[in-house]
């Protein structure tokens, strides 16, 4: 038993495990049991019950979208699962641990959501800039498939699984999942109308599971060690422990496996050594780049999907940004609002034309040229770009960190008009 | 049906369809960009949005995209709420924010449906002060204008283009507020279709390139309901004009035929009209002077010269590419029994056997709208592309039925356009093409066979006797027999089956066989207890009136071979050619013979040729676009085409200069009369009453204006001529006047000329005028079709599939420069290529003659050097004779004898300069 099961094989100084020594560990145990004990059926209900939920942001329980994958004689007989590794929301580096610290761990999670879904293709479909991490898991798919733990008839089980590494051109984009299957299929990377969603027609037009590396990640834990342990993990309402990352002016920036429901304090003071001498603690965008600000008043709230929720924020990926008290606020969101203007697919209007306009009024905010009616066009791109507004989550994402800045720190952004010039410039 | 509110008002909708769609459908205004009615819905440019309510206790509701959203029973919605409306106006906003400020120059002007949408959107005053992002455009070649700065990112151009058209060439380049809709490199963009993209386009980027070079307002042009001249398809278009000249054509609505696009041809080939090829006057030589010098004549007097030149005894000869109210003149004045056909010989003979089997029973006559609901097609040696390319377009959208069975199965509704392609990748309905060479259509189709004509009737032939084992199994091979055997089963599993031809093959023999083919199939499916067991089975036609003047013929009426032969004896004082270049039709030496003879030759027509040029009396005739009259399309279906200007003086419909009385009394001839007589007096025609009655009722109300109520100018824009306002032309032919004056139809489509509607100034404005969305126009006149199916079935055609010796020829056909009339274009012209002969590799190496190289071809005593064209894909032993629009196919009868001919390096160059802009499509087919 471990109360850290995604980072237990994990030394960051040393080289991760090889196949051996992860077997070694126990690894693989989990599936080689599965295969001979569980049908898929049996699998899909454990996840289901034991609470986990996707890590890649949205927090959707997995087990429900896996049951979304049609089954039966007349469904059709190619399914496939992709690993969305194409890490690049602001600030979140926490599949990059997993996969440069632990590879073997993701291939048995991909292995169990193979399995339950019974895709015999999976893809991996990794940000292009972890080199590190390619270079890993090409060597960890040879060693698996070398053991006779991928390929046909894995284990004399029937089973077969084919696993593809895909290296991305890059885009933020390919992060939403259904532009990441047109991006994997030679398209542009512009997301799918949803309805149908991928479980149903996804790659290639089949039924597709897409999923996070991490949460992946947490299903050898599941399997092998149970439901009722893995739900005690959490010490609040979530189930499971979480990456959890820190960067921005801390004394000790990094990522670490924490039970959910942990108090935010203690990731920040604890984990990351609290703030540098000299700074203080101004707010932070709790899970990457496009999450609402959350401020120092809500420091004790705990890491669960819920309660983040609650106080107008989202857990997402659970990597916080840190706000102190002498950086530009308007310099941090414009930061933000260039990437995503510049990350937009350009397929639809409001995120394709709105963002840009949005990252012309902070470049001219933070030059001091910015006017008032600046701040309406803002405040009204808000809506304009809101959820449901937009094809996808993107700008609706974008909009999180504007929203919540435009409430919290209206009055750097008046600073800004007023005084011709951004007070932080010197 | 399903019932939705919006803004409180019930309506009854298809709930199969979207929100955006039924509101449309429903008349409302609801401004949209990257929805397009056929081709569905992707939701990018979020303009339609509108809010939807739960139920009738939700007072919040949700701003959600009509086009995305279905229209299911209960749907409650509203247009007029003002978070919609105001998110509307931001998305207007900001689709504007980069868009130049050069409506004034710009040529979608007026006819922009972003300018109407902007407007609709309630969208004045520029917030945005950046700068705007600006782009570099690109040629596209001969036909297409390209001003991306214009540019919304609607999509709409790639999804008609690429998706739709099966186009390669065009594609969505960078990325973010840079996307960039364009080729990979500067180039003519080679889609047959391309034309479309002025069309699809919602602003100026794509612009009609033709159009620009003498440019007018839409609302300065003089328009018309007219029909394309280009093929045999019947197309409907509305041809422009301004000071005596036509300017453009865009495409007309019509449900059963082109629905929204036109090819290309048809686009861009109306400017033989305005060109410096065009007979102007009346020219006259005696028929003993040799010397080819001819005296311009008056209208009068030549008209008396007419008549005297022709009160002996005179043949006529017809032409496919006239009116019927034209062919008629002449046959009524030359007499029935005097009157002959203008099509070659083997043209006539192959029509006979085409009309027989549009009267068969169990056969149906598909339009291009039920070729596009086919779930199996046959083609058979036609290479549809080339000659009747807007049902090519068709056939494509047909592969599509596949998806259509797998989107019904995974409930995705077939509007959710991207999801349906997602959903069915490359799964298409099977496509079987049988050709000498690979075609344009192969990237789609499930199979293809190469093979002479003699090769396609054996295989047609194994199909047929895998379907009925009583009719006799052909001598071929075993891969023969197991291809045929497998068509076989692919046609029986069809629900809807279509086999596809056409006469360009010549050979009487293969559409013999493909009626056989087509008969069988029919017959098996009676067997099979379908619930309509017909077949559609349909012939391509070259030219606008190839039917209507085989019908004609039927009624009486010779073979052109017969005409020529009593030219030469002189057995005939004169003869008259009805707008016809015979040396198209029939062998040079015979077409020389007959002119050179002591016949008196009068020709009417519209463009010099080389047989005008031999005429006693020429007269000139009106184009397309200067008259009106009725033509036949592949279907059998009659539509007129109304005149859309008044021409020169001088120039008369030739119909006028047939039925011309007296000249002193004028034009004389009702043209309504000519088709009033056919139709009494043959039964074939009986349906044309029909017709005549049509236009009669509006006729007895008001006219319609030819001008917009903006057309400016119309009392100074001769005054440099003349400071008098001219007396406005009569048009005692038609219910339509040259005036701006009169009822402009804002719902009566069957005279509807240009589309326009308060608040839709551009072509888009057609939903207006339809029932629904995609549905018939509102009292529109689809034409008549004059062929009526016998009640009896007939036996099958005996084949006589004689063994070919040497190698075998087949003719191949361009869209752009092929025919006769467009490819005097200069746009056209642009983008055509001279006659050239096409060879295999391997016939190339026994023959020692390379790529670009020059062979000699030997037909009996006709001897010619053309360049090669080496493929891959072509079958063996065949030789390809590209005629474009300077050699007769009759002279390459017999059998072919090919040599190589010594060639140095600049021929090479020359000829390879002259294939660089032909597009050649070898790609393989998809196969099973």
């Amino acid at each position: 038993m471990t109360d850290q099961p995604l980072t237990k094989n994990i030394d960051m100084s040393r080289a991760p495990f090889d196949i051996g020594q992860y077997r070694q560990a126990q690894g693989y145990d989990a599936v080689l049991r599965m295969f001979k004990e569980m049908g898929p059926s049996d699998v899909l209900e454990m996840v289901k019950s034991s609470g986990l939920k996707g890590r890649g942001g949205a927090g959707f329980p997995t087990g429900l979208k896996w049951s979304f994958v049609p089954t039966g004689d007349d469904a059709p007989k190619t399914k496939y699962l992709v690993v969305n590794a194409d890490e690049m929301e602001p600030g979140t580096f926490k599949d990059r641990l997993l996969l440069e610290g632990d590879p073997h761990l993701l291939l048995e999670g991909m292995l169990i959501a193979a399995y339950t879904i019974q895709a015999s293709t999976a893809y991996i479909f990794l940000r292009g800039e972890y080199l590190q991490a390619e270079k890993l898991l090409r060597a960890a798919i040879a060693q698996a498939q070398g053991q006779g733990l991928l390929g046909k008839n894995i284990q004399g089980s029937g089973f077969d699984l084919e696993i593809i590494l895909h290296t991305s051109a890059g885009r933020y984009i390919c992060g939403e999942e259904t532009a990441l299957l047109n991006a994997l299929e030679g398209k542009r990377a512009n997301p799918r109308a949803k309805p149908p969603f991928p479980q149903v027609s996804g790659l290639w037009g089949k039924p597709t599971i897409v999923n996070n590396v991490e949460t992946l990640c947490n299903l050898p834990g599941i399997l092998r060690y149970g439901v009722d342990w893995y739900k005690g993990l959490g010490k609040g309402g979530d189930a499971g422990t979480k990456l959890c990352g820190v960067s921005g002016r801390v004394n000790n920036p990094g990522c670490w496996e924490l039970a959910l429901g942990t108090p935010i304090r203690e990731l920040l003071e604890e984990k990351a050594g609290g703030m540098c001498a000299g700074y203080q603690l101004r707010g932070f965008l709790p899970g990457g780049g496009s999450t609402d600000f959350l401020l120092p008043e809500h420091l004790d709230l705990t890491l669960d999907y819920d309660v983040i929720g609650k106080a107008g924020s989202r857990l997402a990926t659970g990597t916080m940004i840190v706000l102190d008290d002498q950086t530009c606020p308007v310099g941090m969101v414009g930061n933000l609002m260039r990437f995503f203007s510049h990350e937009s697919c350009g397929w639809c209007t409001p995120c394709r034309d709105g963002l840009p306009w949005i990252d012309e009024i902070f470049q001219r905010l933070e030059s001091g040229q910015g006017r008032v009616e600046d701040m309406q066009i803002l405040t009204e791109h808000l809506e304009y770009l809101g959820p449901g507004r937009t094809f996808c989550a993107l700008a609706p994402g974008a909009m999180a960190p504007l929203g919540s800045a435009l409430r919290h720190f209206r009055e750097d952004f008046d600073a800004h008009i007023h005084s011709g010039a951004c007070p932080w410039r010197k | 049906m399903a019932k939705i509110s919006v803004d409180g008002i019930e309506y009854e909708v298809n709930p199969a369809n979207n929100l955006l769609q039924e509101c449309l459908s429903q008349g409302l205004d609801l401004p949209y960009f990257c929805w397009h009615p056929c081709m569905g819905s992707v939701g990018a440019c979020r303009q339609c949005a509108v809010k939807q309510y739960r139920n009738a206790e939700d007072k919040t509701g949700t701003v959600v995209m009509a086009c995305m959203t279905p229209a299911s029973d209960g749907s409650i919605i509203s247009i007029n709420d003002q978070q919609a409306t105001d998110f509307r106006s931001h998305v207007i906003e900001s689709l504007m924010i980069s868009h130049p400020h050069d409506c004034p120059v710009c040529e979608e002007g007026g006819e922009c449906h972003l300018q109407d949408m902007t407007q609709m959107s309630g969208h004045n005053y520029r917030r945005y002060d950046f700068k705007k992002v600006t782009h570099r455009n690109q040629n596209l070649g001969p036909f297409i204008n390209h001003e991306m700065n214009r540019c919304i990112a609607c999509y709409r151009c790639v999804r008609f283009y690429d998706d739709y058209a099966g186009g390669t060439d065009l594609a969505t380049l960078g990325s973010h507020h840079h996307v960039y809709f364009g080729r990979h490199e500067e180039g003519t963009l080679e889609n047959e279709f391309s034309g479309n993209l002025v069309e699809v386009c919602p602003t100026g980027v794509f612009t009609d390139k033709t159009f620009s070079a003498h440019y007018t307002r839409k609302w300065d042009l003089q328009t018309a309901p007219s029909i394309c001249a280009g093929c045999g398809a019947g197309c409907n278009t509305t041809p422009g004009e301004r000071y005596g000249t036509l300017r453009r054509i865009v495409n007309r609505y019509h449900h059963d035929l082109n629905g929204y696009f036109l090819c290309d041809r048809g686009r861009f080939g109306y400017e033989a009209n305005n060109s410096s090829e065009r007979v102007v006057t009346s020219l006259f030589r005696h028929t003993h002077d040799a010397s080819g010098l001819r005296k311009s004549l008056t209208v009068v007097e030549a008209a008396r010269q007419l008549s005297a030149m022709t009160n002996g005894e005179v043949i006529g000869i017809g032409s496919p590419r006239a009116s019927l109210e034209s062919n008629i003149a002449l046959r009524q004045r030359v007499g029935p029994q005097n009157f002959y056909s203008g099509m070659s010989d083997a043209q006539s003979a192959c029509m006979a056997q085409v009309l027989a089997l549009l009267r068969e029973p169990g056969l149906n006559c598909p339009d291009i709208r039920s070729l596009e609901l086919s779930d199996c097609v046959v083609v058979v040696n036609e290479d549809i592309t080339n000659t009747s390319a807007r049902m090519a377009l068709a056939l494509r959208q047909a592969t599509r039925n596949a998806a259509t069975a797998l989107a019904h199965s995974a409930r995705i509704p077939l509007w959710q356009d991207a999801a349906v392609r997602e959903l069915a990748q490359h799964s298409r309905s099977p496509l079987i093409i049988m050709s000498p060479q690979g075609t344009r259509l192969d990237d789609v189709a499930s199979d293809t066979f190469l093979g002479s004509t003699a090769q396609q009737i054996a295989l047609v032939e194994a199909i047929t006797h895998a379907l009925d084992s009583d009719y006799p199994a052909p001598a071929t091979t075993s891969e023969i027999s197991t291809k045929a055997a497998n068509i076989a089963k692919t046609l029986c599993a069809a629900i809807r089956p279509s086999i596809v031809s056409g006469i360009s093959a010549e050979s009487v023999e293969l559409i013999k066989a493909t009626g056989n083919l087509a008969r069988a199939l029919h017959q098996y499916r009676q067997g099979q207890d379908q619930a309509d067991s017909n077949v559609d089975l349909c012939f391509a036609m070259p030219e606008a009136n190839t039917l209507g003047l085989a019908l004609l013929v039927e009624e009486g009426g010779g073979l052109l071979s017969t005409a020529l032969s009593i030219l030469v004896s002189g057995k005939a004082d004169a003869a008259i050619i009805l707008e016809n270049d015979l040396y198209r039709r029939a062998q040079t030496e015979t077409v020389d013979a007959a002119l050179a003879a002591n016949t008196a030759v009068v020709v009417i027509d519209h463009l010099n040729n080389a047989c005008n040029a031999r005429a006693h009396l020429l007269l000139p005739a009106a184009s397309m676009a200067e008259q009106g009259g009725t033509w036949v399309n592949y279907e059998g279906r009659a539509q007129h085409s109304y005149q859309v200007f008044q021409p020169e003086k001088a120039i008369l419909a030739a119909y006028q200069w047939l039925a011309l009385g007296d000249p002193a009394q004028g034009q004389g001839i009702h043209s309504d009369t000519l088709l009033q007589e056919l139709a009494q007096e043959a039964a074939s025609f009986a349906p044309l009453l029909s017709l005549l009655n049509s236009r009669t009722g509006i006729a007895a109300l008001m006219k319609s204006p030819r001008q917009s109520h903006r057309y400016s100018g119309r009392t100074a824009m001769h005054a440099n001529a003349d400071v008098h306002e001219s007396k406005q032309a009569q048009d005692p032919h038609s219910p339509l006047s040259f005036s701006m004056e009169g009822v402009m139809l804002q719902k009566d489509a069957s005279l509807m000329s240009a589309a326009w509607a308060p608040g839709w100034n551009s072509n888009q404005a057609i939903s207006k005028f339809q029932e629904e969305i995609n549905g018939e126009l509102k009292q529109g006149n689809k034409g008549v079709h004059l062929l009526t199916r016998r009640v009896e079935r007939s036996a099958y055609c005996k084949i006589d599939n004689g063994a070919e010796q040497g190698s075998s020829k087949y003719f191949i056909d361009h869209l752009f420069g092929g025919e006769e009339i467009s490819a005097v274009s200069p746009a056209i012209r642009a983008r055509a290529v001279p006659a050239y002969a096409c060879i295999s590799k391997d016939m190339a190496e026994s023959l020692n003659v390379q790529q670009h190289g020059l062979l000699r071809i030997n037909a009996g005593s006709y001897s010619v050097e053309l360049p090669v064209l080496v493929r891959d894909r072509i079958a063996g032993q065949c030789v390809g004779i590209y005629c474009a629009n300077e050699l007769s196919r009759a002279n390459f009868s017999g059998t072919l004898h090919l040599e190589a001919v010594a060639q140095d390096s600049n021929v090479l160059a020359s000829s390879r300069a002259m294939f660089s802009h032909l597009v050649i499509n070898d790609a393989l087919p998809r196969g099973n």
